[in-house]
């Protein structure tokens, strides 16, 4: 008893702590809280050696992520001088003000954007799209992956059984038509005694989870937001017949092979449903991968992990984000300062053997990078052809009306894939006129 | 923490008025007494609740974005609210709300009466039980719907795993079915809230004088008609406050569902106020927001007026 | 309790109705009660028995949800934790046999003071201002006393989420959002209307005659008021200050949107518990418990102030 008094006074004292004994010289990175974040707080203890500034963090879970922190720099909040913010966020920190411009830094202290992958710079750090007026630097490359339990695919028995009733062999999935064949054959499956199920998808309501999810379809089928880049013409491109057959073989794959109660899941649920054993394979981020690999039950050679599969074409939903310096702070030269130590290629090399993707060429794009990990290979394949939700100032606004009209669909049923497309149109052109758009 | 804290309220209430400024106040006449007694809370509920009323009724006219402090706000007449009552996402919210209301009213009702008449039997130990069965109703709605998530997991869950000990019904999937979402809702609100309606119910029973009971019982009334007659009558006035306190608190319900379902699946539990906070606090929309925030306001204060005058005449 | 509700109870109850009901009011209590010890229970299982199928009702009890409650964890490689030297504490050992090391502290301590300070703040405030302003209502001639007194009622009629519109625009200019103020502030404005009817009610209750006795001992209105009739209103004053305190406590909404960082309260809080890479539930249902602990216990200890604040106040309403 007495352990266990000592035990929460320490975590009294410590959390006291932190705010009665303010150094003068400190930081607050805001990020979500996952793997990735863990290692960015290892990482960060030879920033405060070297400089004597001391790191605090403040990561909040994902899917209260977005919510919790586009509040606070809508408030002119000054909790975080650095925000690692989500990539659809870099249209409204640029145009409301909420980030600090770099180029005038970028220039000064000599960082280059061509030192970092083209796709992650476009994607993280310009507005408008593509222009060179950068709001943050790339951090943390990431796109949405797939993870599969090895050990069960290479079993002979489990093969056999596949081969007889599918014709071919049982490996990696390399369209989604394949991929939603594998998990109809696990589902139900009994495998050591215990009933499994195919695939866990993203199902998430609130946030951002299933459009996530359902985009890691569209795209392969070779959905577009709009017909005409930088217009809004969206009539016919994102109702497309493409576009309804992608989310009819989304609903498809949710209904068919998930796993009871698998209704409203992001990426904590997935993790959860595919480390217990319940499912063969789970779309999950590539941020993941490297805890995975060291996880107790399915790390080692237990698991295996593929790019998401193509379709029409090859693509993946992007993920990742760039670090940002917050306008709202006081101390903008300091967060500058830990932008500059970071974007150096040791701590970057440093960065991804801790388990955080750098992206900057000397690491990502060195001859040896594909073949460091089991998925670095597949990682690389997936930022080929990534592609991005909008990243409109008014993103939030787009998100959910997606959410809502793709979970109507797809987790309850209602109307068909068409009416759902057509009403999510319908809700963005509003969106647009409101903002003098369209 | 017990009754010694509390009084301390007091006590430092009384404290907290030093011996001089007492002493100036010697000369006050009552009507400044009343007034500095009075006005703090009035120019606190002044700032705090009425000035941002109105402020969101002007909003409701305006295309404002809490989140563009730079955009030109634009007064543009009643277009949120044409887009609000035109809006048929807007009456499937409504419709949620509605069935999330009257059927925690219905077996809230039924459940909490039965218990206070039961309890009213006077048998030893009630005291203790009526306690016991107080606890849900004084908890966090958040945390409660929190907890309930995981109660309701269709696999592992202990909600699942009683029912099916007593039916064979396989898993139940109370929060991801479009069937029984609602219902799951409506079950985590009947546990937390079941209670308060037994309380008043208990309130108004202990308010009958038992002598109508014994005059009942020279006319040789039967126990349905001692309940039709008597309490019944007798305990109305309570129940149905009970039912406007509770009635006001579902109608504005968000934290206890937010957390238990986010509004899922799908739109089936995506109460009013749930989706006011979205369009508000994720979509920024905020002239929008306080249009819907207006019409709720609104509503209630209608129901509830047309309520109490009903409630005033069974009184009389 | 006990005793008022067998002096009350209704005609000649025979022994075997009594029986049924007992029977059926303890068999309902015992079932409400069923998921409150459930979360207790799984606030003291390890992760993987917490997800077991079918539900464990008989495990090894471990202290993990606990600690990972109140810390945060990284996960490592095998080699890097046996660099680390032994465990220096037992909370160190049991986190490391998950293969993970503690980095710090987590913001749970943070939040539960927050609620403490927050929640203490906010009823002091709103019992004292309620106190005088029912006093002032109760006892004088007010002007449009009526109106004033549906219009402080009428406040508890909005959405919260429609008041924390205006707020959050008002805070904003103000400086005061995210501030353990601005949320006393709010919370005592929420709580005054409810403390304003029912303090009223209590003072109503107390005879004019004590103060007008003492006033005529030589005793001024106001010394009268603390003198005689604060001291009458001492278990009014404790019924509502419950109130104020259980709302303060349990809030949520404004919690959600008013604070991040600095001044957010444990309801907001307790549901983003997760772990590394999973929902840890053993830590969800710690922090739970360690959240609502406190209510319970004052639940059955002030049962009678409760039972007091809510049918009065209800009734008089």
């Amino acid at each position: 008893m007495r352990k266990i008094g000592t035990f929460v006074a320490t975590a009294l004292l410590a959390a006291g702590a932190g705010a009665a004994n303010a150094q003068d010289k400190e930081l607050t990175l805001c990020w979500a809280a996952w793997d990735p974040a863990n290692a960015l707080v290892e990482l960060s203890k030879d920033f405060t050696a070297q400089t004597g500034i001391k790191m605090n963090f403040e990561f909040v879970p994902w899917t209260n992520f977005a919510d919790r922190m586009l509040n606070e720099l809508n408030s002119g909040g000054k909790l975080c001088d650095l925000m690692i913010g989500d990539s659809q966020w870099i249209g409204g920190g640029a145009t409301y003000g909420h980030y600090v411009k770099l180029n005038d830094f970028f220039d000064a202290e000599g960082i280059s954007m061509d030192d970092f992958l083209p796709a992650t710079v476009y994607a993280y750090s310009t507005w408008p799209k593509g222009t060179p007026n950068y709001y943050a630097l790339p951090a943390m490359g990431d796109a949405l992956g797939w993870v599969y339990r090895k050990d069960w695919f290479e079993r002979p028995e489990i093969r056999e059984a596949f081969k007889a009733e599918y014709g071919r062999d049982l490996e990696v999935p390399t369209t989604w038509v394949e991929l939603k064949e594998i998990a109809e054959f696990f589902q139900g499956r009994e495998i050591d005694g215990e009933t499994r199920y195919g695939a866990a998808i993203y199902t998430e309501r609130g946030s951002e989870g299933i459009t996530m999810g359902v985009t890691a379809a569209l795209y392969p089928w070779g959905f577009k937001y709009v017909n005409t880049p930088g217009e809004y013409d969206m009539e016919g491109a994102v109702n497309s017949p493409e576009a309804v057959e992608a989310l009819e073989f989304y609903k498809s794959l949710y209904d068919c092979c998930t796993p009871p109660g698998h209704s409203d899941a992001y990426m904590v649920a997935n993790l959860d449903a595919y480390k217990s054993g319940q499912v063969a394979m789970q779309m999950n981020w590539f941020a993941f991968f490297p805890g995975i690999a060291k996880d107790e039950v399915v790390g080692g050679d237990v698991s295996g992990f593929f790019v998401n599969p193509g379709q029409n074409i090859e693509a993946s939903t992007l993920g990742g984000q760039g670090i940002s310096v917050v306008a709202y702070s006081d101390k903008q030269d300091e967060a500058l300062q830990y932008i500059k130590w970071f974007a150096q290629p040791d701590v970057q090399a440093k960065w991804w053997e801790l388990g955080g993707y750098a992206v900057h060429v000397d690491v990502a794009g060195a001859p040896d990078f594909p073949d460091s990990t089991p998925f670095a290979g597949e990682f690389l394949k997936a930022m080929d052809g990534v592609q991005d939700f909008w990243q409109e100032p008014i993103y939030a606004e787009l998100m959910l009306a997606m959410q809502k009209r793709i979970h109507d669909y797809v987790v309850a049923g209602d109307g068909t894939a068409k009416e759902a497309l057509d009403k999510l149109i319908e809700d963005w052109t509003i969106s647009f006129e409101d903002d003098g758009k369209l | 923490m017990s009754g010694g804290a509390m009084e301390s309220v007091a006590d430092a209430a009384a404290r907290a008025t030093p011996k001089r400024v007492a002493g100036r106040l010697r000369g006050l006449s009552d009507r400044a007494i009343a007034w500095l007694f009075i006005s703090p809370t009035i120019v606190l509920l002044l700032a705090i609740n009425i000035f941002p009323l109105l402020w969101t009724v002007y909003l409701s006219f305006t295309n404002y974005r809490a989140n563009q402090p730079g955009r030109e706000v634009k007064w543009i007449g009643t277009r949120n609210y044409e887009r609000l009552l035109g809006s048929e996402d807007v009456w499937g919210y409504m419709q949620a709300t509605a069935h999330f209301l009257v059927w925690t009213m219905v077996l809230q009702v039924i459940i909490g009466l039965g218990l206070a008449l039961l309890i009213n039997r006077g048998f030893r130990t009630s005291g203790f039980w009526t306690t016991v069965i107080l606890i849900p109703m004084m908890l966090s709605p958040a945390v409660v719907g929190t907890f309930w998530t995981y109660l309701y997991q269709p696999q592992t869950g202990i909600f699942s795993y009683i029912i099916n000990t007593f039916v064979e019904v396989g898993a139940l999937n109370m929060i991801g079915s479009v069937s029984l979402a609602p219902w799951a809702i409506v079950i985590v609100d009947t546990w937390m809230w079941t209670p308060y309606i037994m309380l008043l119910c208990l309130a108004g029973l202990r308010s009958i004088p038992p002598y109508l009971y014994e005059a009942a019982e020279i006319d040789r009334a039967n126990a349905l008609q001692k309940f039709w007659y008597i309490t019944l009558p007798r305990i109305l006035p309570f129940l149905m406050l009970a039912v406007l306190f509770r009635g006001i608190e579902n109608f504005k319900m968000f934290d206890m569902v937010v957390e238990l379902t986010s509004g899922g699946p799908g739109s089936t539990t995506e109460l009013a106020s749930i989706n006011l906070k979205r369009e508000a606090f994720e979509k920024w929309r905020t002239g929008y927001a306080s249009a819907f925030a207006v019409i709720l306001f609104v509503t209630v204060f209608g129901l509830a007026s047309i309520y109490v005058k009903a409630l005033n005449r069974v009184r009389s | 309790m006990s005793a008022r509700s067998t002096a009350y109870s209704v005609g000649e109850s025979s022994t075997w109705t009594k029986w049924i009901a007992a029977v059926l009011v303890i068999g309902y209590a015992l079932v409400a009660m069923i998921p409150l010890v459930w979360i207790g229970m799984t606030g003291f299982k390890s992760p993987p028995d917490s997800i077991a199928y079918p539900p464990k009702v008989f495990f090894e009890p471990t202290l993990e949800g606990y600690v990972n409650l109140f810390t945060t964890r990284s996960r490592q490689t095998d080699e890097y934790i046996e660099s680390l030297g032994p465990p220096e504490t037992w909370y160190d050992e049991l986190v490391r046999e998950r293969n993970m090391v503690i980095t710090g502290p987590s913001r749970f301590a943070d939040r539960y003071k927050n609620s403490i300070v927050i929640g203490f703040g906010s009823t002091f405030l709103a019992v004292f201002l309620g106190t005088l302003a029912a006093y002032g209502f109760s006892r004088f001639k007010v002007p449009l006393k009526d109106d004033l007194l549906f219009f402080i009622l009428s406040t508890r009629m909005m959405p919260p989420i429609a008041v924390a519109i205006p707020i959050f625009l008002m805070y904003r200019e103000l400086g005061l959002s995210d501030t353990a103020l601005g949320m006393i502030l709010l919370y005592t404005a929420v709580n005054l209307s409810l403390a304003v009817w029912l303090l009223k009610g209590f003072v109503d209750e107390i005879p004019r005659e004590y103060e007008e006795a003492a006033v005529v001992d030589g005793y001024t209105r106001f010394q009268a008021f603390y003198k005689v009739v604060l001291p009458q209103m001492r278990s009014g004053i404790a019924a509502t200050a419950i109130f104020c305190l259980i709302f303060a406590w349990n809030e949520y909404a404004f919690a959600l949107l008013l604070t991040s960082g600095e001044a957010q309260t444990a309801p907001p809080f307790i549901p983003i518990i997760i772990g590394e890479g999973g929902l840890d539930w053993p830590a969800v249902a710690a922090g739970t418990t360690v959240f609502l602990l406190p209510v319970v216990i004052f639940t059955v200890l002030l049962r009678n102030q409760l039972l007091r604040g809510i049918t009065f106040g209800a009734i008089r309403k």
